[in-house]
């Protein structure tokens, strides 16, 4: 066992498809060694709601409506190094390709238009997060400390971005591990 | 005894005439650039290529070389002033490697991943662009469009036909087709031309060929751009 304090993480997903989580879990045994190192405060492992202080926080997904915004907000008070992983987080990614059409276009082709829904009715719950007219990379909200591209990004990628970190290193990947795509 | 010019400290030869890209690319010595492509004209527009030479900044494509010039050009502070340019490349265009079929062969990329571009940094403008998939043989996707003339070049140099133009200015200025409708498929394209083989990034796509060459095997997966360019497209079989 390790005596040494372990490294909080904080991850959460915005409007991202949980790729680059799952591409996280493609690191297999490595996380056995991951979790000798590190203990994970709010994650979608966890199911912990709120973040609360952490040494590491890792932001997979784009900001696309308002709920995005207020975790962002909540991951970088409470994180002390900020991790955007993946192209939505970077770049907007495919959620971002709704970017250059109307919103209220895109409701009505998916919710009036497209067969097979019940009532063809816009959702309009309070409860639900107002969305936004355009998708952004979470670092046009946020200040990020760290960008790891990829869609997702390999899992070597990961554990190498993560070792690197976690050992007080400049966080650096081969060529072969930075992709866009 | 040939002239010669130095990049990087390293001797290159070069004759009368010849750019500081020209002496370069024919000793296999990789200068960053997109709009270049020395079957064509330089364009000097992309500044990806921008060099320092005798303490000048000079855009290496249309820099003729000449006796005893010292060209800097793999330097910290040249390749981020680079790595900057390819930024503002992604964030003016609609740059979405996940979703492009040219991703992995595409020169905007493999450029970015040459110069460690992590993150696009700057606000996204998400501009509006027209794709146009009237043509039977090939897309036009303006989305992913960076104005470098190659394919106005070859249209107009090789092929003959004029099919592209620049038109408007500054950051209106987009890419136009030379057709009654301005629609490709209205104009006499083909997909034999020389324009549709000369796109650096995924703006031209020959219909029917995406994703042909699977990930792994695609060019830049295991090279980097520099080490393409360095050992030469043709295989290296030239001598000077």
């Amino acid at each position: 066992m390790n005596d040494r304090k372990k490294v909080r993480i904080a991850s959460c997903s915005l409007a991202g498809c949980f790729g680059c989580h799952m591409s996280l879990l493609d690191i297999d045994e490595r996380l056995f060694d991951l979790l000798d190192l590190v203990e994970f405060d709010r994650t979608p492992l966890t199911d912990i709601k709120h973040c609360s202080p952490c040494d590491v926080g890792i932001v997979e997904g784009g900001v696309c409506n308002a709920e995005n915004v207020h975790v962002l907000k909540e991951f970088r008070k409470n994180c002390k190094v900020l991790v955007a992983m993946g192209a939505c987080a970077i770049t907007g990614g495919l959620p971002a390709m709704r970017n250059n059409i109307d919103l209220w276009d895109c409701f009505q082709e998916v919710y009036q238009y497209e067969g097979g829904l019940e009532g063809g009715r816009i959702p309009n719950d309070p409860e639900l997060p107002l969305p936004f007219d355009k998708v952004h990379p979470i670092y046009e909200v946020v200040k990020v400390d760290y960008f790891l591209p990829g869609c997702p990004p390999p899992a070597d990628a990961i554990w190498k971005f993560l070792t690197d970190l976690l050992a007080g290193r400049e966080p650096k990947l081969d060529y072969e591990q930075l992709h866009y795509d | 005894m040939s002239k010669t010019i130095t990049i990087d400290g390293k001797t290159i030869p070069f004759m009368d005439g010849q750019t500081i890209m020209d002496a370069a690319l024919a000793a296999r010595v990789y200068i960053p650039h997109l709009c270049h492509n020395p079957e064509f004209k330089p364009h000097g527009s992309c500044k990806l290529c921008t060099v320092k030479a005798n303490g000048r900044l000079v855009s290496s494509c249309t820099m003729p070389a000449c006796e005893g010039m010292e060209v800097e050009n793999g330097t910290k502070e040249l390749n981020d002033e680079r790595r900057d340019l390819v930024r503002m490349l992604f964030v003016e265009g609609n740059h979405l490697c996940p979703t492009c079929e040219k991703s992995g062969n595409c020169q905007l990329q493999a450029v970015a991943y040459c110069l460690g571009m992590m993150s696009p940094r700057y606000n996204h403008f998400y501009p509006q662009r027209e794709v146009d998939a009237s043509h039977p043989d090939v897309f036009l996707d303006r989305n992913r469009c960076i104005l470098c003339e190659l394919c106005v070049r070859a249209s107009r140099d090789v092929d003959g036909k004029n099919v592209f133009g620049l038109s408007g200015r500054g950051i209106g200025s987009r890419l136009v087709v030379n057709s009654c409708s301005g629609r490709l498929g209205d104009s006499d394209f083909a997909v034999s031309d020389k324009a549709a083989q000369v796109c650096p990034t995924g703006a031209i796509l020959i219909k029917r060929q995406g994703f042909k060459v699977p990930i792994g095997q695609r060019i830049y997966d295991h090279k980097t751009i520099c080490q393409v360019e360095s050992q030469g497209k043709t295989g290296g079989e030239e001598d000077e």
